[in-house]
């Protein structure tokens, strides 16, 4: 399906992510958003306010975050596309709702901002403190998926991107910009209507009488939704359930239920998985690295390569579910990972795990409220052939 | 105090008369519908349902007035009340006539 | 269905030396039944609780209203009484402890054409959901909330929460609590609510004509039913059973409709005013915001629709 014109503002702009982020929602169908301001995302939300009264969306600003994302998911089961944004501490108090999303497998998109941490750390500065909050931020077991942007032009994209798969497997898709793609001004071309493709959602179309909101038997289907309001006297729950929506509390249907939670995402990595690669093939180290941090790198990126070092990049678009079968795959190939990010050290640990002992990884750590210096990442990078 | 009043031109009204379901096994023995039945048809039983727990007898099938008071404070959907006079079927829904509805 | 004895038609057959005790046909059910899960059945509420006669009150009441179903959804939190949604054959979510608030809110801005219902429990909706409760309420949103306050945390255990009186003894508050309790309908009230009333569960004809009175007002409507928990609060107090606290409504409950919310605050084991005490006409958050917008943007308004399958 192709985007509603309506909601896509074409032409070229200069702009920062921040409202990129917001122009791109519109234009993948977002109609519905609750949140509550927060520096560096509070941008997004003032630029929805503005937007949606014009395009037929609904804009509430919530009392708070944790209000916020609740109010996306039961906007969600009405049929619309629904978003929140927030940084830092409001990220953290989505927690409990988030897990909510996930168990009732509710299409959404949460945005967070980041910046540094922990509490309210740095408001206006950034971070990428956030990255493993964003796995396993709320309890319990789960997969989901998370993206992450690193210039103003790809906030308009990538949202449309995290739009079309909160869809297509019915989860919670987080947004995972810092402070400075989202404060980072730079040209966006936003297209025609025609250019863009949206996925919309799966609707029921059989019987009433038997429809079920889940489908455990297999992570190749997910099952369609219905509306609330359609005469299907579905229910669903934050509980343990059946495939009815029924609760259930008892060891075997954990075991159902959340499995299917997992093998949903898990079982479909290579489908959702979006990674860029630049001069891998006979790189003897690869960087590895995402949002602002990929394009710092860059820089020291190309003084290598001057320097004849056999560089190649790797940047997570989807930083989960994890590429865990490419980074394994190439770490029987390379010298040395080096993972320059803001903060002590989250995705590194993945890598790590991935890598399994084949090739060292190097993490160039940032405490966050400014971006690496690219000399940094050099070091590292001459270090690692050394 | 109980909520009836025997009124004045009795004779004349058409008092309506209720037939009382009771789902025995699904009774918790809470004695509300005994306790607030205003023309007091019901006694909870000494003996046992299923689960253990004293369910209410009519005692006075005659005298129910069919208030539904019993059927509205049961807090278990164990009892109800259909008019005697009226097809019961207006009220009481036949088995499976939900999945009509529902579909 | 097991044992079947009826006397009131001619024709049937009654069973030999018993003496009649109770119509049972297995092929009726309960009127009330296509409003159930019933395949749910039996439901966890303890004998002698009385969430199970609010939600009769609320079938009653809704059928009373005349609503549409279709359109009609219940959101609960968690709890005892959360679990009322998970009963109910309409669209019903069961979501997380104290957001049913701001899960409805989002129901019924996303499909405005939704009657959105919220029964919960007291802690539920005022503790840790006291905050989205009251800006609901200040906005005006198009809720009904039925609160079923039992006076503690039934579900976890009875412990002490907003609405436990003074010198009522809970599991956390061993020796009687001493903080002081909210005043609900006040504090609805005061907050914005258009519509506030409070019943007990035994006034069980008055809280049903009251949640059809409420699901038909638009904006904020708030009934606190009063409600016996039996295995914790009545329990621990030794305050009886479900049908003693009932006794006890039924001889300290006053009516007062119209009273002044400030004045209805609740003592421990003392009278319950109960009643209708707020009804007032206000736009809702939607009438409000429509009107306003349009005002202000004129025909660059789109006023928001709700998505088409
Ligand atoms: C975030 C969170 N904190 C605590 C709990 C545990 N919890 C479940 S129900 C409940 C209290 C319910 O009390 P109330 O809303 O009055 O409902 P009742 O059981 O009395 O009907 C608590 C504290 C929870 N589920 N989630
Ligand atoms: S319908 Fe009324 S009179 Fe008849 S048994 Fe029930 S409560 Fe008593
Ligand atoms: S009110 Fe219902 S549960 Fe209680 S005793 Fe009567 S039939 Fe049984
Ligand atoms: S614990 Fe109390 S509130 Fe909960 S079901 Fe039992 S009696 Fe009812
Ligand atoms: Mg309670």
């Amino acid at each position: 399906m192709k985007a509603d014109p309506v909601g896509v503002a074409k032409g070229s702009y200069f702009m920062d992510g921040d409202h990129a982020c917001a122009e791109g929602a519109i234009a993948a169908g977002c109609r519905f958003f609750a949140g509550y301001p927060i520096t560096p995302s509070t941008e997004i939300a003032e630029r929805i306010a503005e937007r949606f009264p014009k395009v037929g969306g609904m804009f509430i600003q919530m009392e708070d975050e944790l209000a916020s994302m609740a109010a996306i998911i039961g906007a969600a089961w009405t049929g619309t596309k629904t978003m929140t944004v927030t940084s830092g501490p409001g990220f953290s108090l989505m927690m409990e709702n988030i897990g909510l999303a996930v168990m009732m497998e509710t299409p959404c998109v949460v945005v967070d901002v980041q910046r540094g941490g922990p509490s309210t750390g740095l408001p206006t500065l950034t971070g990428q403190a956030d990255m493993m909050q964003a796995r396993w931020g709320s309890h319990g077991d789960y997969e989901l998926i998370a993206l992450s942007p690193n210039s103003s032009q790809e906030c308009f994209d990538l949202i449309i991107t995290a739009f079309n798969l909160a869809e297509q497997w019915r989860v919670p898709v987080l947004f995972m910009m810092d402070e400075c793609v989202g404060h980072m001004t730079e040209k966006v071309v936003i297209p025609d209507a025609y250019e863009i493709t949206i996925t919309p959602r799966k609707f029921y179309r059989g019987k009433k009488k038997d429809f079920k909101p889940y489908k455990f038997n297999g992570h190749t289907k997910i099952a369609p939704m219905v509306k609330a309001g359609d005469g299907y006297f579905f229910h669903i729950t934050g509980l343990t359930h059946d495939e009815r929506g029924y609760p259930l509390i008892n060891a075997e249907a954990q075991q159902t239920n959340v499995q299917h939670l997992v093998d949903k995402i898990n079982k479909n990595v290579d489908k959702i998985s979006i990674v860029e690669e630049d001069n891998i093939t006979d790189a003897d180290v690869i960087v590895v690295s995402y949002g602002i941090s990929s394009r710092v790198a860059l820089k020291a990126v190309e003084f290598a390569r001057k320097n004849g070092i056999k560089v190649g990049t790797l940047r997570l678009v989807t930083v989960w579910p994890f590429p865990e079968k490419r980074i394994k795959q190439l770490a029987s190939q390379v010298k040395a990972f080096i993972i320059p990010e803001i903060n002590m050290g989250q995705i590194s640990l993945e890598i790590e795990r991935c890598a399994a002992g084949q090739a060292p990884t190097i993490l160039v750590p940032h405490a966050g409220g400014w971006v690496h210096d690219p000399k940094d990442i050099f070091q590292a990078i001459e270090e690692a052939v050394a | 105090m109980k909520y009836w009043r025997v009124p004045f031109d009795r004779d004349k009204i058409d008092i309506p008369h209720g037939d009382i379901h009771i789902n025995i096994d699904r009774c918790k023995g809470c004695s509300f519908c005994e306790e607030y039945c205003p023309r007091d048809v019901l006694k909870m039983s000494t003996n046992y349902n299923k689960k253990g727990y004293h369910y209410p007898d009519v005692i006075k099938q005659g005298e129910c007035v069919n208030c539904c008071l019993c059927e509205m404070i049961c807090p278990e959907f164990a009892i109800f009340c259909i008019e005697s006079s009226k097809d019961t079927i207006q009220k009481g829904m036949k088995k499976g006539s939900n999945q009509e509805a529902t579909s | 269905m097991t044992e079947v004895a009826t006397q009131s038609k001619k024709g049937e057959t009654k069973p030999k030396n018993e003496k009649p005790k109770a119509v049972l046909r297995d092929d009726y059910e309960h009127p009330m039944e296509i409003y159930l899960r019933i395949e749910r059945f039996p439901h966890i509420w303890c004998a002698t609780c009385g969430i199970g006669t609010v939600l009769t009150a609320f079938i009653s009441g809704l059928e009373k209203s005349k609503l549409d179903i279709e359109k009609v959804t219940v959101v609960s939190g968690i709890g005892c009484t959360g679990r009322t949604a998970g009963y109910l054959r309409l669209d019903s979510f069961h979501t997380t402890h104290g957001r049913a608030i701001p899960f409805a809110t989002g129901l019924a801005l996303g499909n405005p054409k939704l009657k959105v219902v919220v029964i919960s429990g007291d802690g539920d909706l005022t503790a840790i959901g006291g905050n989205h409760f009251i800006h609901a309420a200040r906005r005006n949103l198009d809720l009904t909330i039925i609160c079923v306050n039992n006076f503690n945390y039934a579900m976890t255990g009875g412990q002490a929460g907003p609405t436990t009186p003074m010198e009522a003894i809970a599991s956390t508050a061993p020796y009687g609590c001493y903080e002081y309790p909210f005043n609900l309908p006040f504090l609805a009230e005061s907050s914005g609510a258009v519509f506030v009333a409070r019943w007990t569960a035994l006034h069980i004809r008055r809280l049903t004509n009251t949640i059809a009175e409420a699901l038909l007002k638009p904006g904020f409507s708030f009934i606190e039913v009063i409600c016996p928990c039996a295995t914790l609060y009545a329990r621990r107090n030794r305050l009886g059973d479900g049908l003693d606290l009932m006794r006890f409504y039924h001889d300290n409950a006053i009516i007062k409709h119209g009273a002044n919310t400030r004045e209805v605050d609740i003592e421990y084991q003392k009278q319950i005013i109960v009643g209708k005490f707020v009804d007032i006409d206000k736009p809702t958050f939607l009438q409000q915001r429509d009107r306003f917008l349009k005002n202000k943007l004129g025909n660059q308004f789109i006023p928001y629709k709700e998505p088409v399958s």
